[in-house]
């Protein structure tokens, strides 16, 4: 059974429709990178996964379960909307660290929070904090713990974003351009722990304009383009062998800026 | 003499104080609810507090104070603060605390405001209730970003106590006057102004203490 499943999903800003019946599905442990041109839809079908925009319609459940049908959305309270969205795991491109925390109270804010809501906090204190610092160590942050957002380079927020969004264990972990507001000499420290992610097979949908590492890091890639998935398939497929016109004028042209 | 002035100012200060203190008290949650209110989606909320802010900062402080006094008399025909020193007293602290709770609403309605989006954003998707938003993430940046501002209205504030003498508050600048015609001297009432410059100055060093405390974080 496909860990993901999303059907016919459309979505419209007023009168511009920026999702147009997109339906794709993804297998546990694999990679999905999505890629297209600015305003293609990428980030709304991402923020559509994680509950931040609502779809006009369509279906999105995961492992089986309906977590959202348009034709029944209005009954859904805040709280279930709370619980379903634990599925999704979300990295920002400005990663929206919260200031006022060190990196390690950031990735323990929430499961501490929930483990409260439990009735379980004291038991649980020492395993949240055993395992955002294992998290931290795996993003190569050991000794970065105790510091505040502003004292870290934007790829080292990136890197605590990335564990932050881990600590809640979500089934599948969306990016949303992570690099694009980092400068290029840091972009290469977030990949190298993404790519980390996905050799480990955690399931992951990465919104990308690194063509790259897209191609090396995907089991699969979509092609957005006007709202729709224009193209889709393994990355030897779209990027070696792409069959639409547009998917092909799209790539050169970053073949073209690359080299 | 000196020691004269300096006792009767003292007793007068006492009544300015009072008059911050409770103003304090009561306008910065008032203020609260006015920026609340004044952000709601809810029109009919919205609008009267719109209208009600609009009102209240676009005429004299002054004249607030003679309306709120006199006016259930004038319009009512039924003066509930009745005429002792006591009524005159509460008809000033109403005045300055609807006039303070607006001005603070909009300090609020700022700070709340100047939050960018992503950290609600990141709070929800780490399914955080709108609650542990607010109290966990939002309100110490709100509270950072408000203190400037809040402290600058503040000092307003010692000064403005000064306005309540209009309806016969007895407040130190009132006590600072009346040895002009007791006594033929206008020097205490200079000497008024000490008073407020070490006020001021103790809650200067207090507002920057909050200020550095707050600063380990952007």
């Amino acid at each position: 059974m496909s860990i993901l499943e999303v059907k016919h999903v459309q979505k419209s800003f007023g009168n511009t429709e920026v999702l147009k019946d997109i339906t794709f599905s993804m297998e546990e442990g694999t990679a999905l990178s999505i890629i297209g041109s600015s305003g293609s839809g990428k980030t709304t079908l991402l923020r559509c996964l994680n509950f931040l925009e609502t779809p006009d319609g369509g279906t999105i459940s995961v492992r089986g379960e309906t977590l959202f049908d348009a034709g029944l959305h209005e009954k859904a309270g805040d709280e279930e909307i709370r619980r379903k969205r634990l599925h999704f795991g979300m990295v920002f491109q400005s990663f929206n660290l919260f200031p006022q925390y060190t990196a390690l109270e950031n990735v323990m804010l929430a499961p501490r929070l929930l483990s409260e809501e439990g009735g379980k906090k004291d038991e649980e204190e020492e395993k949240i904090r055993e395992h955002a610092e294992a998290l931290l160590g795996e993003m190569g942050l050991s000794n970065r713990m105790n510091n505040y957002p502003h004292q870290l380079s934007g790829g080292q927020q990136q890197r605590v974003a990335i564990a932050r969004a881990l600590a809640l264990r979500p089934d599948i972990l969306c990016f949303d351009e992570p690099t694009s507001a980092l400068d290029p000499e840091l972009t290469g420290e977030v990949l190298k722990v993404i790519r980390r992610l996905a050799d480990n097979h955690t399931t992951m949908i990465i919104v990308t304009h690194e063509m790259e590492f897209a191609r090396d890091v995907s089991d699969h890639v979509i092609f957005m383009d006007d709202g729709r998935i224009a193209e889709q398939g393994t990355p030897e497929e779209v990027f070696g062998n792409p069959k639409e016109e547009r998917t092909k004028q799209f790539l050169s042209r970053y073949k073209g800026s690359t080299e | 003499m000196f020691w004269t002035v300096t006792l009767s100012l003292l007793e007068g200060f006492w009544g300015t104080v009072k008059l911050f203190g409770l103003t304090l008290i009561f306008s910065l949650p008032l203020g609260l609810f006015i920026s609340l209110g004044s952000m709601s989606r809810v029109k009919i909320l919205q609008y009267p507090i719109k209208f009600l802010i609009w009102v209240i900062r676009g005429t004299p402080l002054l004249l607030q104070l003679l309306v709120i006094y006199y006016g259930p008399g004038i319009i009512l025909k039924n003066n509930w603060w009745g005429s002792g020193t006591s009524g005159r007293f509460v008809a000033a602290l109403v005045a300055f605390v609807i006039n303070y709770a607006c001005y603070f609403s909009e300090i609020y309605r700022g700070g709340i405001q100047s939050i960018p989006v992503g950290q609600y954003e990141a709070g929800q998707v780490l399914g955080m209730t709108k609650g542990q938003i607010f109290r966990k993430v939002v309100l110490l940046q709100v509270i950072k970003r408000i203190v400037p501002p809040m402290s600058n209205e503040i000092i307003t504030l010692v000064k403005d106590t000064s306005l309540a003498r209009v309806i016969a508050v007895y407040e130190i600048i009132w006590n600072g006057q009346s040895f002009i015609k007791s006594a033929g001297i206008i020097w205490p009432l200079f000497y008024t102004g000490v008073f407020y410059l070490i006020f001021s100055g103790l809650l200067t060093i207090l507002f920057d203490r909050i200020e550095k405390k707050l600063s380990y974080f952007r």
